[in-house]
């Protein structure tokens, strides 16, 4: 019988480095020595499960999860969904999927930012969701405004939606910005670009589903994520080596 | 050419910004918005073992404190039994073994209550000393930092631990040692992470 092992080893190359001076911030927080390369123990191949006690069925409607009764946000109503796969490509079920986003106008309700595009009081800005067991998730939201940050002078942040992501190990933990087609500074984001490889950040990239919009309501973009996956062993399901 | 293998590729990491809050821990953003947050509670009430607390600070390269980090903690129970399905044994009733800790916003201070670990076992039938999993993320963090926090007290285990044996330099081995202190009858132990810069914290590629 086959029984799942340790994860695939993560592809440094293609994610983006630690240091990347273009984004200035990492500059003075991206160590200096090579990460120690260790083999899966048990602290790798296990991390937290969650279950349908841990969250709400409305924690996923950012349109409604803290507006006001009868109201809503301003913004354009979209959907953001897809699923979440394996390196095998297998869906990777029951797993935790959180969102962060800013408001239509580019502002987060955060204490601290100052930008002065408004709060919306109806928009929170954030959700979470179990994928289901073809590893599906969906969102109801409304797409984040682009907003100016401190880099250079002059830097914009494309519109995006952050997501974090479990799996079912510790060494599968991930988190990533979506961003939407079509935005023009998504190629100009010293934020997006410390991902060297075009095709890498290609993946980042959430298409317009026109077929899973929902007509006259919500418009839809897809977003799978793909987590790290295992390798399967014919043999005892017990860590070899050093 | 030969055939094309058809795995996939791992979603590229993108940094988690400075308002992970926002998504991950509301009401330190400012909001209340959902039922309950995660991660609060590392052990749970039922564990068993000895209750301790951790703390610390993480400091960036030019030796300032990182105010806007976010870390998470993944540990075994006090008899080294992870909360997972593919571990084997029990664990205590509402002992989760994971946690979530963000730091004070002025100080950059941070610190979470649980129970310490026991020894897990390890490859080839060695076992690891007692020890917490971290994952750091912040702004200007690309791609999440792991380490382990050990202990001081555990000084034998982790003179024999197969991963602290693995930093070939000896000196950098101290840089993952939480350091034991009593106050007022509590149990601290006190870890600073240094993202870069003299006495640079081990972080592993996982």
């Amino acid at each position: 019988m086959l029984k799942p092992g340790e994860f695939y080893q993560r592809d440094r190359e293609w994610h983006p480095p630690a240091y990347a001076p273009d984004y200035k911030t990492s500059v003075s927080r991206s160590p200096k020595y090579s990460l120690i390369s260790l083999e899966n123990t048990a602290s790798e191949i296990t991390g937290p499960v969650f279950g349908h006690n841990d969250i709400d069925p409305i924690d996923n409607d950012l349109l409604s999860n803290y507006a006001k009764p009868g109201e809503s946000p301003i913004g354009e109503r979209i959907i953001l969904h897809g699923r979440v796969l394996d390196e095998n490509g297998r869906p990777v079920l029951n797993t935790l999927v959180e969102i962060w986003q800013a408001n239509a106008g580019g502002r987060y309700r955060h204490k601290k930012d100052t930008y002065l595009a408004p709060i919306d009081p109806n928009f929170g800005g954030c959700g979470r969701t179990l994928t289901d067991e073809n590893g599906y998730y969906y969102f109801r939201t409304v797409k984040p405004g682009a907003y100016p940050w401190r880099n250079w002078v002059n830097n914009w942040r494309p519109a995006h939606i952050h997501m974090s992501i479990f799996g079912t190990a510790f060494a599968q933990r991930l988190i990533t910005q979506c961003y939407f087609e079509g935005d023009p500074l998504i190629a100009r984001c010293p934020i997006v670009n410390t991902i060297p490889d075009p095709e890498a950040i290609e993946r980042l990239v959430a298409p317009l589903d026109l077929n899973a919009t929902i007509p006259l309501d919500s418009i839809a973009y897809k977003f799978d994520v793909v987590l790290r996956g295992r390798r399967s062993t014919l043999f005892e399901n017990r860590l070899e080596g050093n | 050419m030969p055939q094309k293998l058809d795995y996939l590729k791992e979603t590229p990491s993108q940094t988690a910004g400075p308002y992970v809050h926002i998504g991950l821990a509301p009401g330190a953003a400012g909001f209340d918005i959902y039922r309950q947050e995660l991660g609060w509670d590392i052990a749970g009430p039922n564990a068993e073992g000895e209750r301790i607390r951790v703390e610390g600070i993480v400091i960036d390269g030019t030796g300032s404190p990182v105010k806007d980090v976010m870390l998470e903690a993944w540990q075994a129970n006090s008899k080294g039994v992870y909360a997972h399905p593919e571990h084997p044994g029990e664990v205590e009733e509402g002992f989760r073994g994971w946690g979530r800790v963000i730091t004070d916003f002025e100080t950059g201070e941070w610190g979470f209550d649980t129970v310490k670990p026991g020894p897990v076992p390890g490859r080839s039938g060695t076992m690891m000393a007692p020890h917490i999993n971290l994952w750091i993320v912040a702004r200007g963090i690309n791609v999440g930092l792991n380490t382990r926090l050990y202990f001081s007290d555990e000084a034998e285990a982790n003179a024999a631990d197969p991963v602290i044996n693995l930093i070939e330099w000896e000196n950098r081995r101290q840089t993952l040692i939480a350091r034991r202190m009593d106050r007022d009858g509590q149990i601290v132990y006190r870890f600073d992470i240094r993202l870069q810069g003299e006495n640079e914290t081990v972080f592993f590629d996982i």
